[in-house]
């Protein structure tokens, strides 16, 4: 007779179970407010919503939470922690619906802590269960595509109408696509100046190292500059320069806005850009370039056929940081008038509205993750070429 | 003669001292840079108990960040933990792919204005390249080592403290090191939710469209960021001394 | 009196040592010679549980070495590797002095031993001890790698390629300071290479290892006359092995009575080295002196030849 053993239990998933049931009994799981500006009141899922699609809920978390202490398989596990977070979607879109009376656009149903608690223990499954998978570069931009697809779906359908922050964005929907835009232009557009001038500056650092220290010591200078000092500080410039040139003003160079923000974000592109084109171009085997040389090709022709592309993953992760970092500093720019996401933050925390606040944070979260997650995996793909 | 960096050093440390211990001297070099007869010297609260704030509050984050990264890099270095290493590495990485102030204005309604939110903002952003740079220290040990300290009868933990953080300290002080730099910076930013510190000079600045105060504010920032920075490459080149690079 | 009982070690379907026996006697040196893969340092690093056995036990006078918690035992027991692997962030008088102090030295007693041990291994100097490893040549580290492993005076010292990281000219050096300090210390060695030579020139015991497997244990001369297996005849090497037997003994053991000879010898040199002079200098016959001048005998050509031809 043999004697059947426990299966072992998964530290993580236990943290996570044992989080995840504390979330459901003693937080709250949806806030009523009846208007936005009346403090929330928390109502169990029980008592508005039949019995039945409830408990099909918690069957769904408790499958998942299941999964996660005793299931070793990382697919299994990913596919439970994924029905898990549908299932949390719909019942919180179901919370929305319910507690709104129709035609009624003064209340505000919020997701509680115990949803945002269950929400974050599930995306830990989820990235956990990912990450043992180890996905190649490819895979993990494919993820990343079906997610935002989904993502995209389930709002334009929308399911979660009902929610305070999808009345928030109804309320702002146009402000909402120009600060949208106005965000990337400033990320975005900061980032392309500055890898117009560091990559130059980088490559000249290599070649002359006497230059190294002073141009990356002036850089790491500016770096120490506070993001919104910086702001300020170009502010009188460029309000003096509009003030003497008015074509300038014209073309939206003023002392505050776009102008001053591009500015500073341009001067903290440079440091990575830089570093990184010099450590990377350091990498680069000297034997390869002698080799080179020996076999007739100019600088130019070696600088552009084999340098570059041996040290663009280096390069290219130098970018990736720069990105991450700018798509987080535009959001202080919002404070001199640059727009962006940031404005719905400072907005929501002067008024005290966490639905605005988060109007702003979860887009520019979403932009910052997406951003680091496809850079990541076209600098794995260039490593891969590379062997 | 003394070097052109130790001249800068202290250079560095005689402003900053005189600046905080008698601000209005300084008022004179300011004053052209606001309009309208606006004080050039920030006057709405003590300079000197503004920058003991912000550096408070940067050095408590960064105490914060450094039990908890180097705790996990212990933990997730050992064979029992090696299979939360890309975990806690993923985690790590996504604290700080979110803008510090994201994080900040999500915390604000859950632990209210003041220091706390920027703490935790401030903590949050700086495990990364603690974390990092100790588990790169733990593995960077040499094999030949850890055997020859398993070999003679050293237990686990003896190991540990004896030999693997001592040979691993030089990069994880340079993770504190970017960690304290950065956060200097960002706790400025912390000022937008009614934390104590030079933000508050700068926002000032801002509202008033007082340049001087910005630029009180931003260089003060910058020369404490400066000079911690400059005050852990010392440390860590005296403990480089010891250890081969 | 090490006793090695039945000692296997495997892997999930790998065997990496099989069903090993041997005893090792108290105060001798044992070489454990093999090809890579073959074992060797696996059957090694079960004598200080670095590798815990699957099978079998190691009785080190009479006491089961699992009854001891592992780190404790090893305390016990020197441990030299190829990497020798001295701690870079501590001097050199640290390193000596870690097991000492794991095992609660007074300071005192510590000092003078890290004193004698320093002498001993001819790293004198008052400053020697302040350095640092990476300041030291690759004989000096390892030297310290040894003096390191006998600080807390182990009777029993287990070295896994200790010469193998030196260039040639002082890998001789070293082998013979080892030999030194045997004889200065009475420790029990066991030790492994990959070199024949190496094990001919040091070891009182040889142990040839094939696979896991311990094919022959004995002297090197019995190595040399009687292999038990083609593989150990393959290993000492056909093309010099009467060179070699005669290499392991020295003139003072074969000489014999005789009239004095105009060409001599030092009792202490090998028979090969004896051979090799006669022949350079075409000389018949050679007197052996002892250390001190007086005769101990002489040495013809037809006895060394005779010699060498036991085989």
């Amino acid at each position: 007779m043999t004697v059947r053993r426990l299966p072992a239990l998964d530290p993580l998933g236990a943290l996570l179970g044992a989080v995840g049931v504390a979330a459901l009994a003693f937080l709250p799981f949806v806030v009523f407010k009846s208007n936005r500006i009346v403090p929330g009141e928390a109502r169990a899922l029980l008592d508005f919503l039949p019995a039945g699609p409830v408990f099909g809920f918690y069957l769904m978390l408790a499958l998942a939470a299941g999964a996660a202490l005793f299931v070793a398989n990382a697919r299994l596990r990913l596919a439970c922690a994924l029905l898990g977070v549908i299932a949390l979607a719909i019942a919180v879109a179901a919370a929305g619906n319910a507690l709104t009376p129709p035609g009624n656009k003064v209340v505000r149903v919020a997701p509680g802590a115990g949803f945002w608690v269950l929400l974050i223990a599930l995306g830990l499954m989820t990235t956990d269960a990912i990450t043992r998978l180890r996905p190649g570069p490819a895979l993990r931009v494919l993820l990343l595509l079906i997610f935002a697809v989904a993502a995209g779906l389930a709002f334009a359908s929308g399911a979660f109408d009902h929610l305070s922050i999808m009345r928030e964005y109804a309320v702002n929907s146009d402000r909402f696509a120009r600060e949208a835009r106005q965000h990337m232009l400033l990320a975005f557009g900061s980032l392309g100046a500055a890898v117009v001038v560091a990559l130059p500056v980088g490559i000249l650092c290599h070649r002359v190292p006497r230059l190294r220290a002073g141009v990356i010591g002036t850089l790491n200078l500016i770096q120490t500059i506070p993001s919104i000092a910086l702001f300020g500080i170009l502010m009188a410039p460029l309000g003096a320069l509009a003030a003497a040139f008015p074509w300038a003003a014209e073309h939206g160079i003023r002392g505050i806005g776009t102008a001053p923000a591009v500015v500073a974000l341009f001067l903290y592109s440079l440091l990575p850009v830089v570093a990184n084109t010099v450590v990377g171009l350091g990498r680069v085997s000297p034997a390869a370039v002698d080799a080179a040389r020996g076999m007739g090709l100019t600088t130019w022709q070696i600088l552009a056929h084999i340098e570059f592309p041996l040290a663009l993953p280096v390069i290219l992760t130098g970018i990736r940081i720069v990105l991450v970092q700018n798509i987080g500093l535009v959001t202080v720019a919002a404070l001199i008038g640059g727009g962006g996401f940031g404005a719905f933050v400072f907005q929501g925390i002067g008024q005290t509205a966490m639905d605005l606040v988060l109007l702003g944070a979860i887009p520019i979260v979403m932009l910052a993750f997406s951003s680091a997650v496809l850079l990541d995996a076209l600098v794995d793909l260039m490593n891969r070429a590379a062997q | 003669m003394p070097r052109a960096s130790t001249i800068l050093r202290v250079a560095a440390i005689v402003l900053l001292v005189a600046f905080l211990g008698a601000p209005q001297r300084f008022a004179p070099l300011f004053a052209p840079l606001t309009e309208y007869g606006a004080p050039p010297i920030y006057d709405q609260g003590d300079l000197l108990s503004l920058a003991l704030a912000h550096l408070g509050t940067v050095f408590v984050a960064a105490a914060a960040s450094t039990l908890v990264a180097v705790g996990l890099g212990i933990l997730v270095t050992r064979s029992r933990g090696a299979q939360f290493l890309s975990l806690s590495r993923t985690l790590a990485n996504i604290g700080q792919t979110f803008p510090p102030v994201a994080v900040l204005a999500v915390a604000v309604p859950l632990v209210g204005f003041g220091q706390t939110p920027t703490l935790i903002a401030l903590f949050a952003y700086g495990l990364l390249p603690i974390l990092e740079n100790t588990i790169a220290g733990l593995q960077g040990c040499p094999p030949a080592v850890i055997e020859a300290a398993n070999g003679m009868g050293m237990s686990a933990r003896q190991r540990l403290l004896a030999v693997e953080l001592p040979l691993a300290m030089p990069l994880i002080l340079e993770g504190v090191r970017l960690s304290l730099v950065i956060n200097v910076g960002t706790a400025t930013i912390g000022s937008t939710v009614a934390a104590k510190g030079l933000g508050e000079v700068i926002i000032a600045g801002l509202l008033s469209n007082n340049t001087a105060f910005v630029l009180q504010g931003g260089l003060l920032t910058g020369l404490m960021a400066i000079l911690i920075y400059d005050a852990m490459v010392t440390l860590e080149r005296r403990l480089l001394r010891t250890v081969p690079a | 009196m090490i006793n090695i009982e039945g000692l296997s070690k495997r892997y999930g379907s790998t065997t990496v040592v099989d069903a090993v026996s041997m005893s090792i006697a108290s105060g001798s040196i044992t070489v454990i010679v093999g090809t890579s893969g073959s074992g060797k340092s696996t059957l090694l690093r079960m004598i200080n549980r670095l590798v815990e056995p699957t099978t079998g036990r190691v009785l080190i006078d009479g006491a089961d070495t699992s009854l001891t918690p592992a780190h404790l035992l090893r305390r016990r027991i020197g441990y030299v590797i190829q990497g020798h692997g001295l701690f870079p962030h501590r001097t050199v008088a640290e390193n000596i002095a870690t097991v000492p102090r794991l095992l609660g030295w007074e300071r005192s007693r510590v000092a003078a031993r890290v004193e004698e041990l320093l002498r001993v291994f001819q790293l004198e100097s008052a400053s020697f001890g302040r350095k640092f490893p990476h300041q030291l040549s690759g004989g000096e580290q390892q030297r310290v790698g040894v003096a390191r492993a006998l600080a807390a005076e182990p009777a029993l010292l287990l070295m896994d390629e200790p010469f193998g990281a030196l260039d040639p000219v002082i890998r001789g050096k070293a082998q013979d300071d080892l030999l030194d300090i045997q004889r200065r210390f009475g420790t029990t060695i066991v030790l492994v290479t990959h070199d024949m030579d190496e094990a001919f020139r040091l070891g009182d015991c040889v142990a040839v290892m094939k696979q896991g497997r311990v094919l022959q244990h004995d002297r090197p001369g019995v190595l040399l006359t009687r292999p038990a297996d083609p593989f150990v005849t393959r290993l000492s090497g056909t093309a010099d092995r009467a060179l070699k037997l005669l290499s392991l003994t020295t003139a003072g053991e074969l000489a014999e009575p005789g009239p004095t000879e105009k060409r001599t010898v030092a009792a202490a040199a090998s028979l090969r080295e004896v051979l090799s002079d006669l022949i350079w200098s075409g000389a018949d016959a050679a007197t052996v002196l002892n250390p001190d001048g007086s005769s101990a005998g002489r040495l013809t050509v037809a006895r060394l030849l005779a010699h060498g031809r036991q085989g």
